[in-house]
């Protein structure tokens, strides 16, 4: 970090994950994961974990968890760099590629690729979900909760603030 | 798109009726509302906004638009945000729609990351923040296990094994994003191709 400028780092970073995040940010967390984590040391496990919460408790398109990993490695600039940077060149992308095809249903392209798109979005969901596990539930409370609140989102249309306020309620009462 | 809107307009028609296309900053305020609404993802209230409450597209142009965003790269609502505003004003609606969605949360976030970098130490915070994260990847698992549903349903191992192997790659021995989906794409792509031509013949 000291050798580069870290903005430039934060920037070239995320602009270059966002072209690869198929099936939106919830499939890029294991990268930034990988990249804040373990590549930089920007962040650790733990901070990592309680960046992930913030940004699902907070208003907003969930992918704003890079907001926080910017402004952990250089401030308010960071914050804003990663933030463009994770969302303006894929908009621009789509923005021209929307005007290229007016009609998306003609070619039967897009379709087929949305659909093979599909089995490796969902595995890399399941990855976020087992990273981000192993970071928070290091106790057999903690994976009672986690499970808990899988199976009554799973069973239920219950608001999902309600069961992360149920949680945050939890850890304060040091239950968890 | 629906060229025969005057015997329509007689009738309370919502699924083809239009309102006229908004203006810059009703565009701006119209996302940035929805944004500030929506805790754990937006779509749903995208979706509301756009197609139900201001008229602007009809349910399916609103698929169609999202359908192309979600096979796309990035965050599909940040797509969808450029996408729909370029639709209705060019591209300074798409940028409207944009920084609507994105300006209000990311300074939210900001302030947060001022208060946890200030008292993410605090042991009460560090506790409540635990608990959240708890629940917080529990939600993750249930989307997982809600989008899992109609692969399991139609048992197509080869899906399935393309599912497994990135879940591996990724979480398990955590190799890079790009170098696995390099690999994966193309094969998966590939693989649904022959299986389609396959079930077309």
């Amino acid at each position: 970090m000291s050798s580069q400028n870290p903005i430039w780092a934060l920037i070239s970073t995320f602009s270059l994950m966002s072209l690869f995040a198929v099936g939106g940010a919830a499939a890029a967390v294991p990268e930034m994961h990988r990249i804040a984590v373990d590549v930089h040391h920007w962040m650790t496990d733990k901070q990592f974990a309680d960046a992930y919460a913030i940004a699902q408790l907070s208003p907003g398109p969930n992918v704003l968890i890079v907001t926080l990993i910017g402004y952990a490695v250089a401030g308010i600039p960071g914050a804003l760099a990663a933030t463009l940077a994770m969302c303006l060149p894929t908009a621009l992308l789509a923005y021209y590629v929307s005007r290229l095809l007016n009609r998306p249903s003609q070619s039967r392209w897009p379709a087929l690729i949305q659909a093979a798109l599909v089995p490796l979005s969902i595995g890399l969901m399941a990855a976020s979900a087992l990273i981000l596990a192993q970071s928070t539930d290091r106790s057999i409370a903690a994976l009672l909760l986690t499970a808990t609140v899988a199976v009554i989102a799973f069973v239920s249309r219950v608001n999902p603030l309600w069961l992360l306020l149920a949680g945050g309620l939890l850890g304060f009462a040091g239950i968890v | 798109m629906s060229p025969d809107s005057a015997p329509a307009a007689q009738e309370p028609d919502i699924s083809t009726a239009h309102a006229p296309p908004p203006g810059l900053l009703a565009l701006f305020l119209a996302f940035a509302r929805m944004s500030l609404a929506g805790f754990g993802g937006v779509l749903v209230f995208a979706r509301h906004a756009i197609v139900d409450q201001h008229r602007w597209m009809t349910a399916d142009e609103f698929n169609e638009t999202f359908a192309l965003c979600h096979f796309l790269p990035g965050p599909n609502i940040v797509n969808l945000s450029m996408v729909f505003g370029s639709r209705l004003r060019g591209i300074a609606g798409g940028v409207a729609a944009f920084t609507g969605l994105l300006l209000p949360p990311t300074l939210i976030m900001t302030v947060l990351a001022i208060i946890y970098a200030r008292f993410g130490d605090v042991d009460v915070l560090r506790r409540s923040l635990a608990g959240i994260s708890c629940a917080a990847v529990g939600l993750l698992i249930t989307v997982v296990f809600r989008m899992m549903t109609p692969l399991l349903k139609r048992m197509d191992v080869v899906v399935l094994v393309l599912m497994l192997g990135v879940f591996t790659a990724i979480g398990v021995l955590r190799w890079p994003l790009q170098a696995v989906l390099l690999v994966a794409i193309p094969l998966s792509v590939a693989v649904t191709y022959l299986m389609r031509r396959k079930v077309a013949a």
